[in-house]
């Protein structure tokens, strides 16, 4: 093999260095750790940690922290070496370390517990997709606990290194920031842990102390400042929001010939509906939007779309506690407002895990006063038991309950052409459990159903690689890798089963695995479960059916020409 | 005896070296895990492990093979969105060399079939240059989707406003095939 | 850190703690006549009860203290939702919603590590076929070490309490259940043994394992070997003088400490260890034992859509009311036939 001369060398970019094959082979940009050598392992920032592009997130724009009262905003790009932090920004840090120590058992014993067996290390999808160590769990922990050592434990300031603790530099909060957005807080890690010590609350605290330095990335950012003053994350103002589901319904018609008539912010309805608006504005979740639109209409259900809380999803949930509160609110103010009976809420994962686990210990006092009641299915009779505090049942909640009661007219048959498997979204696995009720759903809309591999789904099942407001365009690298373990598993049933379509329930799945599948599955196609829901539900006065929502030919009833 | 059969004596060896040349890529603190055999707890050393082995079988069998583009397919997916530089990427390939090389260098100058290496040294040069349309190939379509999202995002925004000009159905792409289809690579003759 | 600086930092700090009792007990009163087997023998084992309690209080307390402002657990199975979508007990254990649940979850988690026991390793068989491996040797040797930990302490109680309570010749029956050495040959000592030094082997042959590993990590495991190792020394090796080592122990724990004469150097060395040990236990992760018990995403129930969890200092927010909202949009809002609370602003209505 021939070399490239020296001289022949062009300047490579910042982030390469040109090597011979020979150095190629042997370890590559990776300092290794040997047993005997002098590094300081994983405490080492520079030159170990550089923030690479396609890794990241543009940082957030002035204007979408200023809407929201964030501090700091200023025009900054992680790439650059001077980040232009507040000159006070350690004690900003640290102040904020100590604040949140305090109000979160979870924080600070998650700070002091952990042991270090490893056992989180190989069940993070990035460390899975990138073999980055600092992708363990327990190190991204360990990035945090280091400066929580040093200056709020006697022995980390006396010990220093010795105690696991280190000095808060600047090169430390790169560090942080770095791997900070690289953990979509999708808490695999916390099943494995004998302590169910959560990456996903260190992440969160992490991303809340990062943010008091204006540290946010722009595509939190904006859907949250945009979700503050229109009601969603899209920035939809409110008659473009209903021009949008107008243009559902013609679509629906000419699929369908049924035309529906859906009412917005209507007071006395029974129900409200709330979805995120990913469902309204991004393929291919407008056609779960078109399924739940079908749906209600085939019901006959009192129920009214809102369009001042027009989003399900919450940014602020990857903000701050305070922040998600704050978008969150809109839920019950504008139940309130309409007078309705409950809330039915879409396909999405953060927002379930917002609603199950917040809503109702943030909010609920809003709803004081209003006419909030214990949900009951107005079709089945059904009381929904278990939402009799926050009174918001999942859709798939409502719709396997209505297919258990044969309150659908549902023909499979009509999804023959679909093999079918189920991603289950991090969020509605480990901080709901919402397991059978789309499964049950699954198996009554399609006749070809298969599931992944144990370890891959239900409570171990694995990200999607984008969520918690990763699934920006320019981070794509990060995106993939994270996706690797999913992917690797979709194709698994592909190749076995002949699987095509993958299910979720998720609006960020809906969003990011279509990239994913396009990149590693092309043969696979993403759908939102209540697409498959309509596409299997006869309506009243249909007439014949001779493609589906996306204007595909049925099996066997294409159209003779 | 033929460089074939010194090379199927010596399989399992140079397929392990072979392979820890494609992990020493990786941080030495994530190797043990990627030697792991989980196919779906570690997805990427198992593509590896099972990629390696099956280009070095297919690499013996002569004859030319639609498998080997295959197997570089699915190391290569993963290795065009992890940390590499493009020449770190497909690096590893040469390591091939090295590897025979060293095992079975001695045997090649005392059978006096360096001449039938050399030719096997030439296919191994082959498998760099395909394993370099592939990466390429794979950095095209993260592009792709990247511009596609952006895209796909605005579409019917600017279909419902009546903006977008659909193409009619049967319109063809002037000359369009850049793509991978099931990974398998456009050869252009 | 490094291993081979953790290992030399653990492992000297050890030498010199072994070194300490050993001069001060042995060549101390051989050479200057000073006997020091009071402080070895009352005070400093005094003094690491105290610190050992106190600072377990004091942590639990600062714990405790701290707010759980939401309801977090990780949920592992199937919610309960619908009566008819199965919440049998391995759901109701895993996903609990009542509290008798969560007991029963914190007690698989305390008792049999549930969570280690979750790892598993999937594999091709013939044929393509997925097998499911057992991937759960650290949760078998955690499992090995803390009952062996437990069944030591409880045999030492037979030096702390007189009478001995009842369960403590049983499980000196069952330890020693393999009778083929005079005297009874514990197994829990060696199993201990075993358990830590693949524990230690773990963290210093896997990679990954050597990368995340402190001297904090190598201490304790060092420190309970040469524990475990002094102790085995006195049963088998050097034979201790038990009658006056109960003596003394007897002497601890009424509050009337003695130190009888004849007790070797080796006992005050497996003394002065486990203060150690026990001293070092509330600022350590060894904590995690306490921990465990308070850890929100195990210890609560999935309740949190049935009964309201509240947050103390559930902060008050600034929010963007629809007032305002409608504010921003009246028009367009009137213009595509949306209802609005206030019609449009008058002309009149400016001035």
């Amino acid at each position: 093999m021939a070399d490239i001369p020296e001289s022949w060398k062009v300047p490579p970019p910042k982030a390469w260095k040109l090597s011979t094959p020979e150095e190629l082979v042997k370890d590559v940009d990776h300092r290794p750790l040997s047993l005997l050598g002098l590094e300081k392992g994983w405490m080492r920032t520079a030159p170990d940690v550089e923030i690479k592009p396609g890794m990241h997130c543009h940082a957030a724009l002035p204007k979408r922290l200023e809407t929201v009262d964030m501090p700091n905003p200023r025009q900054w790009s992680a790439m650059d070496e001077d980040w232009k932090l507040p000159r006070n920004w350690k004690e900003i840090i640290l102040e904020g370390f100590k604040d949140r120590l305090g109000r979160f058992r979870s924080f600070q014993l998650f700070m002091d517990i952990c042991v270090r067996c490893g056992a989180c290390a190989d069940k993070c999808h990035y460390f899975i997709g990138s073999a980055d160590p600092k992708n363990m769990p327990v190190l991204r922990a360990e990035l945090l606990r280091s400066i929580y050592r040093k200056y709020f434990t006697t022995a980390g300031k006396l010990l220093g290194p010795i105690a696991g603790a280190r000095e808060l530099t600047l090169d430390v909060l790169r560090e942080w920031w770095y791997y900070l957005y690289q953990c979509t807080e999708c808490r695999r890690c916390s099943v494995f842990c004998p302590y169910g010590i959560d990456t996903a609350e260190i992440t969160m605290m992490g991303r809340e102390l990062t943010n008091l330095l204006g540290l946010n990335i722009d595509w939190i950012a904006a859907p949250v400042a945009f979700c503050y003053r229109t009601g969603n994350h899209m920035g939809i103002q409110p008659h473009a929001y209903k021009d949008m589901i107008e243009f559902f319904l013609d679509e629906i018609e000419n699929v369908t010939g049924v035309r529906m008539s859906p009412t917005f912010n209507r007071k006395g309805a029974e129900i409200l509906f709330i979805t995120p608006s990913g469902d309204v504005f991004g393929d291919p979740g407008t056609y779960t939007c078109m399924g739940y639109l079908m749906l209600f209409h085939e019901l006959g259900l009192d129920v009214t779309w809102s369009t001042y809380a027009s989003e399900g999803g919450n940014f602020g949930f990857f903000t701050s506690n305070e922040m998600m509160k704050r978008l969150n609110a809109k839920m019950y103010a504008e139940a309130k407002r309409l007078g309705v009976k409950w809330i039915l809420g879409g396909e999405c994962g953060h927002m379930w895990r917002v609603i199950n686990q917040y809503m109702g210990t943030m909010n609920l006092d809003i709803a004081e006063g209003s006419k909030l009641e214990e949900p009951v299915s107005p079709i089945t009779g059904t009381k929904f038991e278990n939402t009799k505090s926050t009174k918001m049942v999942h859709i798939t909640e409502f719709t396997a309950d209505l297919i258990r009661h044969n309150k659908l007219k549902l023909d499979p048959s009509r999804n023959d052409h679909l093999k079918v498997t189920f991603h289950d979204s991090c969020n509605t696995s480990r901080g709901m459990g919402l397991f059978e009720e789309p499964r049950y759903i699954i198996k009554n809309v399609c006749n070809h159903f298969y599931d992944m591999p144990a370890g891959t789904i239900r409570e171990q099942t694995f990200c999607c690689g984008g969520g918690s407001g990763l699934n920006a365009g320019e981070d794509m690298e990060l995106r993939m890798r994270g996706g690797l373990p999913r992917a690797n598993a979709v194709k698994y049933v592909h190749e076995k089963y002949g699987v095509n379509k993958l299910a979720c329930i998720c609006a960020i799945d809906r969003a990011v695995l279509p990239n994913l599948m396009e990149y590693f599955v092309p043969e696979v196609d993403v759908t939102g479960l209540h697409e498959m829901v309509a596409n299997a539900m006869i309506l009243e006065g249909e007439k014949e059916k001779t493609v589906d929502l996306r204007g595909e030919p049925l099996p066997g009833r294409e159209e003779s020409e | 005896m033929s460089l074939k059969n010194l090379l199927l004596q010596k399989r399992s060896r140079i397929v392990k070296k072979w392979c820890d040349v494609v992990l020493r890529t990786y941080p030495e603190q994530s190797q043990s895990f990627l030697k792991k055999k989980d196919p779906f707890g570690n997805p990427l050393g198992h593509t590896i492990a099972e990629g390696i082995e099956s280009i070095y079988d297919e690499l013996l069998q002569g004859a030319e093979s639609d498998n080997i583009p295959l197997f570089f397919d699915n190391i290569m997916r993963v290795r065009a969105v992890q940390d590499f530089s493009p020449s770190q990427a497909v690096g590893f390939v040469f390591g091939l060399k090295k590897v025979i090389r060293k095992e079975l260098g001695s045997e090649i100058l005392k059978e006096g079939i360096s001449e039938e290496w050399a030719a096997f040294e030439n296919r191994i040069d082959g498998l760099a240059l395909l394993c370099f349309d592939i990466y390429t190939a794979c950095r095209q379509k993260i592009f792709d989707i990247r511009v596609n999202e952006v895209k796909k995002q605005s579409h019917r925004l600017l279909k419902m406003a009546g903006l977008a000009y659909e193409l009619p159905g049967d319109y063809e792409h002037p000359g369009y095939e850049g793509d991978l289809k099931e990974g398998q690579v456009n050869k252009s003759e | 850190m490094n291993a081979i600086a953790s290992l030399i930092l653990s492992g000297g700090a050890i030498s010199m703690l072994v070194a300490i009792p050993f001069l001060a007990v042995w060549v101390l009163p051989h050479v200057y006549g000073i006997r020091l087997e009071w402080l070895f023998g009352i005070v400093i084992p005094y003094l690491a009860a105290i610190i050992f309690f106190v600072g377990i209080i004091y942590r639990v307390v600062k714990w405790a203290k701290c707010p759980v402002p939401f309801r977090i657990p990780t949920t592992c199975a199937q919610q309960k939702s619908l009566p008819w979508i199965k919440y049998g007990y391995a759901e109701k254990l895993d996903n609990p919603i009542s509290t008798a649940g969560v007991v029963g979850r914190m007690i698989l988690e305390v008792l049999c590590f549930r969570s280690l026991f979750r790892s598993t390793k999937m594999e091709f068989g013939a044929g393509g076929n997925i097998k499911y491996k057992s991937s759960k040797w650290l949760w078998l040797a955690a499992i090995v070490f803390h009952y062996c930990f437990l069944v030591i302490i409880l045999r030492h109680l037979r030096f702390f309490t007189d009478p001995m309570p009842f369960f403590v010749p049983i499980i000196e029956k069952v330890d020693g259940f393999f009778q083929f050495f005079l005297p009874v040959v514990y197994q829990s000592g060696f199993l201990i043994g075993a358990a830590l030094t693949y524990l230690l082997l773990r963290r210093l042959l896997d990679p990954k394992l050597r990368y995340i590993s402190l001297p904090a990590d190598y201490f304790p495991l060092f420190l309970i070997l040469t524990i475990a190792g002094t102790g085995i020394l006195m049963r088998y090796v050097l034979k201790a003088d038990v009658v006056s080592i109960k003596e003394l122990t007897m002497g601890l724990v009424s509050f009337r400490p003695v130190v009888p004469e004849g007790i070797s150097v080796l006992f005050y060395i497996h003394l002065f260890l486990v203060s150690v040990l026990f001293a070092y236990f509330p600022f350590s992760k060894l904590m995690h034992v306490a921990g465990v018990f308070l850890s929100p995403t195990r210890n609560l129930s999935n309740n949190s859509r049935i009964v309201r969890h509240i947050n103390p200092w559930n902060p008050p927010v600034k929010i963007h009311t629809y007032e305002a909202y409608e504010d921003d949009f009246r028009e367009k809002m009137i213009e595509a036939g949306l209802p609005v609370e206030k019609e449009a602003a008058l002309p009149a209505d400016k001035e």
